[in-house]
C-alpha cells in the first residue's frame, strides 16, 4: 500500500501542496532561463502583444503539479511555476494538456481547432489570449525545441519521448 | 481548363511563408488597421513586414494580394488611400476591395494595378459584377457563398472578369459587407472597423459542471454542453431561445465550415478561375494543413488523376463541414 493511502484527506492535500511547491522551486531556474533566452531571440513577439505585454497569463497544463504564470513584459519578463491553489492574479487563463499547449506554442496544432474540440479552455481577457496566440504563431522554428535545447541532449531526448508518448496516446484514442 | 489558382490566407509573415511553401499560388493579407476585414489583435502586417513578404512570395513565384476590403466611414478615406499607396509602392500584385470609393481611387491613381472585388461587396448578379468591371476595371470577383454551381456557371458566361470562390473555411451565409450584428451589440463594425466579434468583447465562462458559455458584450451567445464541440463566438452562430421555440436553436446559421474539396472538378468545369481558403485569423498549422491538402487535390484534378482529398474535419468550426449553397440551396 502506498504510504499516502494512510493519510486523511487533509493530510493528503498537505502532501500534494508540499510536492507542488517543491516542484515549483526545482523548476524555476530553468523557466527563468528559458523565457529570457526566447525573449532575446524573438523580440517581435513583444511588438505583436502591444499593450498586453503588461498582462499576466496563467497557463495551466493539467498534468503538471503546478501552473505557469507568464508576465511577457520585456522590461520585467517573468515565467514562474506557481502552486495552483496559490496562483497569483492573471488577466487570462489558458488550460489544456501539456503536450497540446506545447504543440500550440510551436504551431503544430491549430488553436481554434483545439478550442472547437474543447481540448483547450480559455477564460478571462480574450483579447490578451488572441494577441499571445498570434504573437507566438509568428515565431519561426520550434520554441519547444529551443527550450529543451537549454538542457542539451537530455532535454531534447525528454521532449522527443514526450512527443512520441503523446502521439501514440492520441492515435490510440482515435482507434478506440 | 481553368488554372484553379489557390488563394491562401496569411495573418502573419510566418503564415505567409508557410502558405507559399505549402504551394499557394497567391497569398492574401492586410495591414494592422481597419482597412481589412480581419483587423484582429496581434494579427496582420506592418509595411516593413509586407515588403519582406512580397519579396519572399515573388522569389517563389507566388503573388501577394492586399485586402483593403472594408468600407471607410464617410469623409474618412485617408487611411484607405494611404494603405493603397503603401501597397502599390511595395509591389503587391493586386488589391482586394469592396468600397467603390476605394476602388475608384486605386483605378485612377494606379491604373495598371489589378483590382479584385472582395466578397464584402456582395456582388452576386451579372449586372452588379459588370458594374464594377466597367467602372473600376475589376479583373476578378470573389463570389458570395450563396450560389449553386449551375448559378456560378451561368454568371461566368455573362461577366468579363475572372471568378474566385471560397472552397474552405467560414460558411459565410450572411449578406457579406452588410451584416451589422456585431455593430448592434459592440458598437464596432465588421464592415468599417474590420472586426466581427471583437476579442475585447468576448468572454468564455467555464462552469463547474463542464459546460461553457460564450458571451459577446455581456450577452450570452451559446452554452456548450460538456464535451460538445464549440464554434466561434459570433452572433450569427449563436444558439437562442425564442417565444416560439422553447429549446435553444441556431436562429441564423450553425457552427460549421465550408469544405468544397469534392466539388473542385465541377467548380473548375464551371469556369472558376481561383479558389480561396478562408482563415487569416488561423494558425500556421491550419495554413500548412489546408493549403497542402488543396494543392494536392487541385494538382491531381489538373493532371487528370482522381483527387486525393485529405480529411480536414478536425480543423473545421464545430468539427462539422458542409458544401453549403454550392451543392444545394436546401442545405439546412
Amino acid at each position: 500500500m502506498h504510504w499516502r493511502a494512510n493519510l486523511d484527506p487533509k493530510g493528503a492535500k498537505f502532501v500534494r501542496g508540499a510536492g507542488s511547491r517543491l516542484s515549483c522551486v526545482l523548476i524555476q531556474p530553468l523557466l527563468s532561463y528559458v523565457v529570457r533566452r526566447i525573449g532575446d531571440r524573438h523580440p517581435s513577439v513583444f511588438a505583436r502583444l502591444g499593450s498586453y505585454k503588461q498582462s499576466a497569463f496563467l497557463i495551466d497544463a493539467v498534468e503538471l503539479p503546478f501552473a505557469l504564470h507568464l508576465c511577457p513584459d520585456p522590461k520585467a519578463l517573468a515565467f514562474r511555476a506557481v502552486p495552483r491553489d496559490r496562483a497569483p492574479h492573471a488577466e487570462a487563463r489558458i488550460r489544456g494538456r501539456f503536450m497540446l499547449l506545447l504543440e500550440l506554442v510551436d504551431s503544430e496544432r491549430d488553436g481554434d481547432a483545439a478550442f472547437f474540440s474543447r481540448d483547450l479552455d480559455v477564460s478571462g481577457d480574450t483579447e490578451a489570449v488572441v494577441r499571445l496566440r498570434n504573437a507566438l504563431d509568428d515565431v519561426e522554428g520550434s520554441i519547444a525545441e529551443e527550450a529543451a535545447g537549454v538542457l542539451g541532449a537530455p532535454g531534447r531526448a525528454i521532449l522527443a519521448r514526450l512527443r512520441r508518448a503523446y502521439k501514440s496516446e492520441a492515435k490510440g484514442g482515435q482507434q478506440a | 481548363m481553368s488554372p484553379g489558382e489557390l488563394i491562401c490566407p496569411a495573418g502573419t509573415p510566418a503564415a505567409l511563408r508557410t502558405a507559399v511553401d505549402a504551394g499557394a499560388d497567391a497569398v492574401y493579407c492586410g495591414f494592422q488597421n481597419a482597412t481589412n476585414a480581419r483587423n484582429f489583435p496581434g494579427l496582420n502586417f506592418t509595411p516593413d513586414e509586407l515588403a519582406s513578404a512580397v519579396a519572399y512570395a515573388h522569389s517563389k513565384a507566388a503573388k501577394v494580394l492586399l485586402a483593403l476590403n472594408t468600407y471607410p466611414p464617410a469623409g474618412k478615406v485617408d487611411l484607405w488611400r494611404s494603405a493603397a499607396d503603401t501597397g502599390a509602392r511595395l509591389g503587391v500584385d493586386a488589391f482586394i476591395v469592396a468600397d467603390m470609393g476605394v476602388a475608384d481611387y486605386i483605378a485612377r491613381t494606379y491604373p495598371d494595378m489589378r483590382l479584385h472585388l472582395s466578397v464584402q461587396a456582395a456582388a452576386s448578379s451579372p449586372e452588379a459584377i459588370r458594374y464594377y468591371c466597367e467602372n473600376f476595371g475589376v479583373k476578378r470577383v470573389v463570389l458570395p457563398r450563396i450560389l449553386t454551381i449551375p448559378e456560378i456557371r451561368a454568371i461566368r458566361k455573362e461577366i468579363p472578369c475572372e471568378i474566385e470562390t471560397f472552397i474552405f473555411g467560414n460558411h459565410g451565409l450572411m449578406v457579406e459587407g452588410r451584416c451589422s450584428l456585431t455593430n448592434y451589440l459592440t458598437g464596432q463594425s465588421t464592415n468599417m472597423d474590420g472586426v466581427c466579434s471583437p476579442a475585447s468583447d468576448v468572454e468564455f465562462i467555464r462552469h463547474g459542471d463542464g459546460t461553457m458559455s460564450s458571451r459577446l458584450a455581456g450577452f450570452s451567445i451559446d452554452c456548450f454542453g460538456c464535451g460538445e464541440k464549440a464554434g466561434y463566438p459570433t452572433i450569427c452562430k449563436g444558439r437562442y431561445t425564442a417565444p416560439h421555440r422553447s429549446d435553444p436553436y441556431y436562429a441564423f446559421e450553425e457552427p460549421v465550415s465550408l469544405n468544397l474539396a469534392r466539388l473542385l472538378p465541377e467548380l473548375i468545369d464551371a469556369g472558376v478561375h481561383a479558389f480561396k481558403i478562408e482563415g487569416r485569423q488561423r494558425s500556421k498549422s491550419y495554413v500548412r494543413s489546408v493549403v497542402s491538402a488543396f494543392r494536392t487535390a487541385v494538382d491531381d484534378i489538373r493532371a487528370g488523376r482522381p483527387a486525393n482529398i485529405t480529411d480536414l474535419v478536425a480543423l473545421t468550426e464545430g468539427q462539422k463541414q458542409t458544401q453549403g449553397a454550392f451543392a444545394s440551396k436546401k442545405w439546412r
